[in-house]
C-alpha cells in the first residue's frame, strides 16, 4: 500500500528506497529458487546464517586490533610532541631560538600526523561500534530463524511451509546481505587503515621519520647535549678562575721567599735520599746558586741531619 | 510499512503521510542521476532522519523483510550507484 504511494506518479523512476530492496529482493529470490527441498532452504540458509555469524565477529576482532595499532602509534608520536616542546623549551632556556624553532616545526610535523591518526581513530572505534551491534543484531534474528525453523519443520506441511520459510528466508537474507555488506565496508578501512599503520611502523623503524620528529638520530638533543656539556665545561672552568683569582692572594701573602725555599729543601732532600750518598754533593753545590747565599747556612744543618 | 536503513535496522514507519519522505527520495535519486555530491549528502541524511523521526526501530528479532531499502548513512554516491545494481555491491 505504501509502496504504491511512493510509486505512484514515478512510472519510469521508482526512487531510491525501491530500487535498492528490490535488488535486495531479486538477490533473495534468486537463492531460494536454487533450492528443491524446502527444509533444505532452511539448514542451508541457517548454515550461511552461523558462518556469517562468526565472520561478523572476527570483523569486531580485526577493527579493535586495528584500533588498537593505531592507539599505539597516537601514545608513541604524542611522547614525540611532548619531547619536542621539552627540547624547544631547554633551547630557549640557553638562548637558542634557532634551535627551539626548529624542535616546533618538528613538533609541528608530528602533530600533524597525530591528529590524522586520531581521526582514523575515531573512524575505527565508530565502525567497531557499528559492527557489534550489527553483530548483535544478527544474532538475535539467527535465533529467532532457528526457532521459527524447527516449528515450520515440526508441523510441515508442503502447501503451507513454502510461504512461511519465503517469509523468514527473505527477512534473514536481508540483514544477511546488510552485514554482509558493514563487514565488507568494515574490512576495506581496516586494510586502508593497516596499509597506513604498516608505513608509519615501517618509516619509524627506518629512521626516515627521525628527522621529522626526532628519535634515534636526534640532533636538537645532541646539541642540546652539547651545549649543556659545554656549559658545565664553562662554569667549572669559571669555577676553578674564581677559586684562583680568591686563593692567590693568600700564597703571596704568606711570603714569596720563606715559602719558595719551604717548598724547595725538602725536595732536594728527597733527590738526594733517592739517588743515594756519592751524588750528594754536586746537588749541594748546585742549590746555592738558585738560592741567594744568605739562606745556604741554615740549610745546611739539614742535609747533614738527612 | 518496514523501512531499513543499511547497517542501522529496521523501523516501522507510519505510512499515512509519505509525501516528505517521497520528496526527499526523489532528490536524492536525481542528485545520483546528475552526480551531484552536494544534493546527493543533503538528501541522504535528510531521507534518513525522516526514516528515524516518522519511524520506531522493529525490535531485532523480527524477521520480517522490509518493503523500503535505504543505503546507510556514510555511503557514497558510488557506493549507491553500485547499490542499484544486481552485481553490485549486495553479497551473496
Amino acid at each position: 500500500m505504501a509502496t504504491k504511494k511512493l510509486m505512484k506518479g514515478t512510472a519510469a523512476r521508482m526512487g531510491v528506497m525501491k530500487r535498492v530492496s528490490l535488488v535486495f529482493k531479486a538477490k533473495a529470490n534468486k537463492a531460494l529458487d536454487k533450492m528443491e527441498d524446502p527444509r533444505e532452504t532452511l539448514d542451508y540458509s541457517y548454515q550461511r546464517q552461523l558462518e556469517l555469524l562468526t565472520k561478523v565477529r572476527r570483523g569486531v576482532a580485526d577493527v579493535a586490533t586495528s584500533r588498537k595499532r593505531v592507539e599505539l602509534q597516537i601514545n608513541q608520536l604524542q611522547q614525540q610532541a611532548n619531547k619536542l616542546e621539552d627540547q624547544a623549551r631547554k633551547a630557549l632556556g640557553m638562548g637558542r631560538e634557532d634551535l627551539a624553532r626548529a624542535a616546533l616545526e618538528r613538533k609541528a610535523s608530528a602533530q600533524s600526523q597525530l591528529n590524522d591518526l586520531q581521526t582514523q581513530y575515531a573512524q575505527l572505534q565508530a565502525e567497531e561500534e557499528k559492527l557489534t551491534v550489527a553483530s548483535q543484531r544478527l544474532q538475535a534474528k539467527v535465533d529467532a530463524f532457528r526457532t521459527r525453523k524447527e516449528t515450520i519443520k515440526a508441523t510441515y506441511t508442503a502447501a503451507e511451509a513454502q510461504t512461511r520459510i519465503n517469509e523468514a528466508f527473505s527477512g534473514i537474507s536481508e540483514e544477511m546481505g546488510d552485514v554482509g555488506m558493514a563487514i565488507q565496508r568494515a574490512e576495506d578501512k581496516t586494510a586502508q587503515m593497516q596499509a597506513r599503520a604498516g608505513a608509519i611502523d615501517e618509516l619509524m623503524a627506518s629512521g626516515a621519520l627521525d628527522d621529522a620528529v626526532g628519535g634515534k638520530r636526534d640532533d636538537i638533543q645532541n646539541e642540546l647535549d652539547m651545549m649543556a656539556a659545554s656549559s658545565d665545561v664553562e662554569r667549572e672552568l669559571s669555577r676553578l678562575k674564581g677559586e684562583l683569582t680568591a686563593g692567590a692572594p693568600k700564597q703571596l701573602e704568606g711570603g714569596a721567599n720563606g715559602n719558595s725555599q719551604g717548598t724547595q729543601a725538602p725536595q732536594g732532600a728527597q733527590q738526594r735520599q733517592a739517588q743515594g750518598g756519592p751524588y750528594a754533593p754536586p746537588q749541594a753545590q748546585t742549590q746555592p746558586a738558585a738560592i741567594p747565599a744568605s739562606e745556604l747556612p741554615p740549610a745546611e744543618p739539614q742535609d747533614g741531619e738527612g | 510499512m518496514i523501512v531499513r536503513i543499511l547497517g542501522e535496522g529496521q523501523f516501522q514507519v507510519d505510512d499515512t503521510d509519505t509525501t516528505e519522505l517521497n520528496r526527499l527520495d526523489t532528490e536524492l535519486e536525481t542528485a545520483v542521476e546528475d552526480s551531484d555530491e552536494a544534493a546527493f549528502s543533503a538528501a541522504l541524511h535528510g531521507l534518513l532522519a525522516q526514516v528515524r523521526a516518522q519511524g520506531s526501530p522493529l525490535p531485532a528479532e523480527s524477521l520480517a523483510p522490509s518493503d523500503l531499502i535505504l543505503p546507510h548513512q556514510d555511503s557514497s554516491m558510488d557506493e549507491v550507484r553500485k547499490l542499484l545494481t544486481d552485481d553490485g555491491l549486495i553479497p551473496g
